[in-house]
């Protein structure tokens, strides 16, 4: 059984459409990624999925339970957590305040997670004062994701982490993906950054203006020509 | 000269703690919603209205302050829930309205249940005792209200950097989506907020009626204004801004009521001029001057888009 099952999934914004009716399955254990361009329905995928907009149509199904229409908070516990798109760590909170407060609904001790998020990102503990308006974009983004470690998450949901930030930052970034892969996390992949997100991916899907196009393992995208014109960069015939 | 400013001076120090007390609500519910809560000076009158009738149906004063403490913070929670809450999604402007909405029922509701007369407000005994502080012939409660104002800001301060409610409260204020994202219920956080400065209002009003002596459904409005001030004064959003700023006002306005005497006696003028009836106008003008030349107020931050 898929951890996470959505199907038919239709999602409007003020009349339009945004996602014309999806299907799409996430297996325990594996890397999933949802390739796309801007606007294609990606972002709104996951914040359906999280319960921060209404959907239309269609269920979403987490470790056996229908979750859709229930609140955020209440998906939240059920242990799907997210990297929200720009990051989004509190600014006038510390370094340490925002990896607590991604624990806010744990009530027991915090401080191994903190310590395995410190040696995750030794920066973030060098940091730990500091507002996390003070950091740089890559320190950022490794708190944002270490901010939804702190909930122990069953399935963690990252929206773009590679958005903005340096190439070596990006080398980075998916090498943790890599390691709380190994970690045994699920993991819901969304990115514009196609090569690097297919070549980590077990299974991966195509989104375009709201519909799913193409669907395979990570290889069988990454190998495939018109995926490789379209968001690989790359003319077909050329190699 | 100093024995003519000093009586001016402390009813400035403790008028300023009252202005205070309401200011730290306006600030709070700026912070968490980016509104201008119009309806908290009659949440401070309702206070007020609230512990003369308990006091009249004969409950004992021990009983009543608490329990006007308890109304006043349950006002402020039903406000949140009723006008403000369904607003949530809606534009920033529609909910000033219904706050303005909600404090003109507040005051037509005052006004039904009082018929517009003012009302006695009971006497507190202990602080309403006369003392004698150097020049200054006082109530206690002109001493107690700064000491009382400084030891309530310290807890507030203390709950919202070093508890788990605060920091939700703090997170709230930044980034709703990403809040509800922790788990956190927003709306509690909220209500929470509007419980607290309803709460501090209510103390707020036991001091000032007490120095005042009577109630009516309008007693909320100036109080609620020179708080406005004070809030906008020290940066709105900011708590220790709205307390300094509550604090100078109060001062400053009480000085101004005393300048006629402080300048006759020292003798820089031979007849009075009616400084005086320039306090509450001084307040205001304050209010255009710091809108023009600073309007981030004392403490505040200088606004940034969330991004």
């Amino acid at each position: 059984m898929s951890l996470l099952y959505i199907k038919d999934l239709k999602v409007s914004y003020g009349g339009i459409e945004a996602i014309k009716g999806i299907s799409l399955s996430v297996e325990k254990g594996e890397i999933v990624t949802l390739i796309g361009a801007n606007g294609a329905g990606k972002s709104t995928t996951l914040r359906a999925i999280s319960g921060l907009v209404p959907i239309q149509n269609g269920t979403i199904t987490y470790d056996g339970q229908i979750i859709s229409g229930q609140s955020p908070q209440k998906i939240v516990s059920e242990g799907i957590g997210m990297v929200p798109e720009g990051r989004r760590v509190f600014p006038n909170l510390t370094v340490l305040e925002n990896l607590k407060i991604g624990a806010y609904l744990r009530k027991d001790d915090l401080a191994p997670d903190i310590e395995h998020v410190y040696q995750l990102f030794p920066r973030l503990k060098e940091r730990s004062w500091q507002p996390a308006g003070t950091l740089s974009g890559g320190e950022q983004q490794m708190l944002a994701v270490g901010r939804a470690m702190m909930m122990r998450p069953k399935l963690l949901m990252m929206d773009e982490p590679s958005l903005g930030l340096a190439p070596l930052v990006i080398r980075d970034i998916f090498r943790i993906i890599q390691t709380l892969h190994e970690e045994g996390i699920t993991i819901l992949l969304v990115e514009q950054n196609a090569n690097a997100a297919l070549r980590i991916a077990d299974s991966a899907y195509v989104l375009e203006t709201g519909s799913i196009t193409m669907h395979g393992t990570g290889k069988e995208l990454l190998d495939n020509p018109q995926v490789k014109e379209a968001y690989l960069g790359k003319k077909r015939g050329a190699t | 000269m100093w024995d003519t400013v000093f009586p001016y001076l402390l009813s400035g120090i403790s008028v300023g703690g009252q202005y205070a007390l309401i200011a730290i609500g306006y600030t709070m519910v700026y912070g968490i919603l980016r509104l201008i809560n119009f309806a908290h000076g009659d949440v401070f009158m309702v206070a007020g209205i609230v512990m003369v009738y308990i006091a009249a149906s004969g409950v004992p004063l021990w009983l009543s302050i608490p329990l006007v403490l308890i109304i006043t913070a349950l006002v402020g929670f039903l406000i949140e829930r009723v006008a403000y809450k369904p607003l949530r999604s809606a534009p920033r402007m529609s909910v000033m309205i219904s706050a303005i909405g909600v404090s003109y029922t507040l005051q037509n509701l005052v006004l039904y249940v009082t018929g517009g007369l003012n009302k006695q407000y009971p006497t507190i005994p202990w602080v309403s005792e006369t003392i004698v502080l150097g020049a200054a012939k006082t109530k206690l409660v002109t001493v107690v209200t700064p000491i009382l104002v400084i030891i309530l800001v310290a807890a507030l301060v203390t709950l919202i950097n070093k508890t788990k409610i605060g920091m939700a409260m703090r997170a709230v204020s930044k980034d709703f989506e990403t809040s509800q994202l922790m788990g956190i219920k927003i709306n509690s956080v909220i209500s929470a907020t509007f419980v607290i400065g309803s709460f501090l209002a209510g103390v707020g009003s036991l001091l000032y009626f007490t120095n005042y002596s009577t109630v009516i459904q309008t007693s909320g409005a100036m109080p609620g204004l020179k708080a406005f001030v004070a809030a906008v004064f020290g940066g709105i959003g900011s708590i220790p801004g709205a307390v300094i700023g509550a604090f100078l006002i109060g001062i400053m306005e009480n000085i101004i009521k005393g300048l006629d005497v402080i300048l006759f006696k020292s003798g820089v003028i031979t007849k009075p001029l009616g400084l005086a009836t320039f306090s509450d106008a001084f307040t205001f003008a304050l209010l255009i001057i710091i809108l023009v030349v600073k309007p981030t107020g004392l403490f505040g931050e200088a606004a940034t888009d969330k991004v």
